[in-house]
């Protein structure tokens, strides 16, 4: 029951309205605007005494002057990001392997011996503690630490204004491949989590350049995808200098890869803005906020809370049923040989044509779930192929206690720099994880562009893999 | 979670008349929705410290960032202040609720159709000008507001004075410097929202009045005939405005007689109607 008085037609306010804007002609908008505009600096003036000095030394302009300079803005970007990634890989190392040794080393033997003292079958005390408890341990101690370094000082950097200054440096370029903008910021996002880079997309208007934003913020390598490259980085790229330059190149190879990604978004931005998604670019208005002091400790607080636990809980949500789901198919045979060796044979031919091998496939097949478990299952099926007694029996995830051992057994399994290379690539050009790609079609409503999203930058990745493969073996011999 | 914590009661019975006598009680609820009393909404440009605020009256940590346009979809809490519950609500930021982008629709369709009974509007102190025209629109919408001037130690900062109450007197709602980062100014918020929400204080909004002549013979027309429609409307000359720029949301809102239901302040629709039901909360958010 409404209280709509009967005599009168709403159909009849509408017509009046209809009439009316004929007689107020085509300008009322602006004259609307414009009297809003009016109003409102005529109330500010009186309420505002500004200081009579005359305008001094601003830092914030000064900041603003360097920080998105023509020459000096892309220079600063790489460098600060460069220093974020140094810390974080420099400083990951001790906590990690202390972790390995707390939860691995001392925890393990224990609960086998439990196991052994309840008299649980072999299988079991396999799947629950080589599976299920090794998998998710392996993802703590790889992933915590790093996490625990780099979210903090990400956070440090958007609390104090810069994160908006990117998006100033990288607006021009977005427009110029005929994206809105304000993808830089939805993007900024991404490097955090994908999928809320993708809801992030929502302060974009045109639908036309939302859905570039969206199928393109997979480009933004996310939280889950920052420790495979991280650790593939300081295990291949850092080990090719001397030990004190290692750090600092494997966190240039990190922007490197990074950078390519915000690449990528331009070209495939302007590919399809081209294409499937023609159409003018509508203009906006980035208000640059005032840089504030970070607070340093609610900062540390909200980002151990907000981004270290939640993406930590999902990896180990995600590693306790792969941890299981591994070692079944290591365990299980079918004519004497285990299922995860069927499919890695199976896919090895077109793996190795793209420079990787039938193992990194497999893992990222059972990652989709969570990008975050990629690693520990690379390492548990190299151990399972190649025969190599680095864990303690076929299918368990082991601990590694340090680089040299995990270059060790990449080594055994055949691996090779290209292989470190092409993995850093594609971990950057694949299909989103599943988490993602749900929330792409929640956000977008159509099964058409989830797909597209999806499938758009695996078949990047098989061709930009495919090509490096071809060239380096060409030139390598 | 109904946590109920003991606030030491005052034995001295002298404040107990003394409207700030509560101002000690809020007890922090996290998400508790249920059994409120009073909802409150949440707006403002970006970049104002919109979500700091919710934050530092809700106890919630919802992420915050130095950025515009970092809350896109709403976030709720609960607080309870005196006696009351109430919900509040944090609308994405806009500049205006003219336009017809995503979040300006889902801040205006919250204000109008879900009739918040006190809408909060944080503005940055240090550019009040711009933050104003937001303001200017919202009271046409609804009378029930309360300006929150954040930012007032950036502000100080910067060497301007904001003559709160002059702005108060202008604009004919209350106004509260605050600080949110600081937590400066957030008891006489709470105390500001309280007397809106329980009709103490009654604000008589600044309606703009630079019109041209040919939009004053315009409305005179039109706003009557709204009015005789929908009797009781409390912004009959904004949705005026409205027909007469040929907003398509507020055209079907007269045609299938939503605008009838505003007329009933006791009706209070809920959110999820109101709001784009496409949204979803950020929980994946990192």
């Amino acid at each position: 029951m409404t209280t709509v008085n009967p005599t009168v037609n709403p159909n009849d306010i509408l017509q009046t309205a209809e009439s009316l804007r004929w007689e107020i002609g085509p300008e009322f908008h602006e004259q609307l605007m414009e009297g809003i505009y009016t109003e409102a600096a005529k109330l500010a003036d009186r309420a505002v005494t500004r200081p009579e000095e005359k305008p001094r030394f601003d830092l914030d302009r000064t900041i603003d002057k360097i920080v998105t300079s023509r020459v000096w803005g892309f220079p600063m970007m790489i460098l600060l990001f460069t220093v974020v990634f140094w810390l974080t890989i420099s400083g990951a190392n001790v906590p990690s392997s202390l972790l390995a040794t707390l939860l691995i080393d001392k925890t393990v033997p224990l609960l086998h011996q439990g196991a052994d003292f309840l008299r649980l079958p072999w299988w079991l005390s396999g799947l629950l503690i080589d599976g299920m408890y090794l998998g998710t341990a392996w993802v703590i101690s790889v992933m915590l630490p790093p996490m625990a370094i780099f979210f903090p000082l990400f956070t440090l950097l958007e609390d104090f204004g810069y994160l908006p200054r990117v998006a100033f440096n990288l607006d021009n370029m977005f427009r110029k491949s005929g994206a809105h903008g304000k993808q830089a910021l939805s993007m900024m996002m991404g490097f955090g989590c994908n999928a809320a880079g993708v809801v992030a997309t929502r302060i974009i208007d045109s639908p036309r350049e939302r859905l570039i934003a969206i199928i393109t913020n997979n480009f933004a390598l996310c939280n889950g995808r920052w420790p495979t490259q991280i650790l593939i980085a300081s295990i291949f790229i850092g080990g090719l200098v001397p030990a004190y330059l290692g750090g600092l190149i494997s966190a240039l190879s990190v922007v490197g890869i990074a950078l390519l990604g915000v690449f990528f978004s331009f070209v495939v931005s302007w590919g399809l803005s081209r294409t499937m998604l023609k159409g003018e670019v509508s203009t906006f208005s980035l208000e640059l906020p005032p840089y504030r002091p970070p607070r340093i400790w609610q900062t540390i607080y909200t980002s151990v809370i907000d981004r270290t636990l939640i993406v930590l809980w999902r990896a180990i949500v995600f590693a306790l049923p792969a941890g299981a789901a591994i070692w079944l198919s290591a365990n299980i045979t079918i004519g004497g040989v285990s299922i995860a060796e069927h499919l890695i044979s199976f896919l090895n031919p077109f793996a190795l044509l793209i420079g990787l091998n039938g193992v990194i496939l497999v893992a990222y097949i059972v990652a989709i779930p969570a990008n975050e478990i990629v690693i520990p299952t690379v390492l548990m099926l190299t151990v399972l192929v190649t025969g190599t007694d680095a864990g303690a029996g076929a299918g368990v995830m082991f601990e590694l206690d340090s680089q040299a051992d995990t270059m060790a057994l990449f080594s055994a399994g055949g691996w090779t720099l290209l292989t470190a290379v092409n993995l850093m690539l594609f971990s950057l050009l694949h299909n989103p994880c599943s988490t993602t790609i749900y929330t792409i079609y929640k956000e977008t409503g159509s099964k058409k562009w989830t797909a597209v999203a999806a499938l758009l930058p695996l078949a990047m990745g098989f061709v930009v893999t495919f090509f490096v493969a071809q060239i380096w073996r060409l030139f390598a011999g | 979670m109904e946590t109920k914590l003991k606030t030491p009661q005052p034995t001295a019975s002298g404040c107990e008349g003394c409207p700030m006598h509560n101002a000690g009680n809020l007890r922090k609820l996290g998400v508790n929705m249920e059994n409120s009393d009073f909802v409150i909404a949440l707006a403002g440009n970006p970049n104002t410290g919109k979500s700091t605020v919710f934050n530092a009256l809700t106890g919630l940590r919802q992420h915050t960032g130095n950025w515009p346009g970092k809350t896109v979809a709403r976030a709720e809490g609960g607080f309870s202040y005196g006696d009351k519950q109430y919900k509040i609500v944090d609308l994405p930021g806009t500049y205006s609720l003219l336009s017809t982008s995503l979040d300006e629709e889902v801040a205006r369709d919250f204000i109008l159709f879900g009739q918040p009974d006190v809408t909060v509007i944080v503005v940055d102190a240090t550019r009040l000008e711009r933050n104003l025209n937001l303001v200017l629109q919202v009271l046409e919408i609804t009378d029930r507001a309360v300006v929150c001037l954040n930012l007032i130690d950036e502000a100080r900062r910067h060497k301007l004075q904001v003559d709160e109450r002059r702005l108060a007197r202008d604009l004919g709602v209350p106004v509260v410097p605050t600080a949110a980062r600081q937590g400066e100014g957030l008891q006489d918020l709470l105390q500001a929202i309280h007397e809106v929400a329980t009709g103490q204080t009654v604000g008589k909004p600044y309606r703009a009045k630079s019109e041209s002549p040919a939009i004053k013979r315009a409305l005179a027309r039109l706003v009557p005939q709204i009015e005789a429609a929908f009797p009781g409307l409390p912004n009959a000359r904004w949705v005026a405005l409205r027909l007469l720029d040929g907003d398509e949301r507020l055209m079907q809102a007269v045609r299938q007689g939503e605008l009838g239901d505003l007329t009933r302040p006791e009706l209070v629709m809920l959110p999820e109607a109101a709001a784009n039901n496409r949204l979803i909360p950020l929980e994946v958010a990192s």
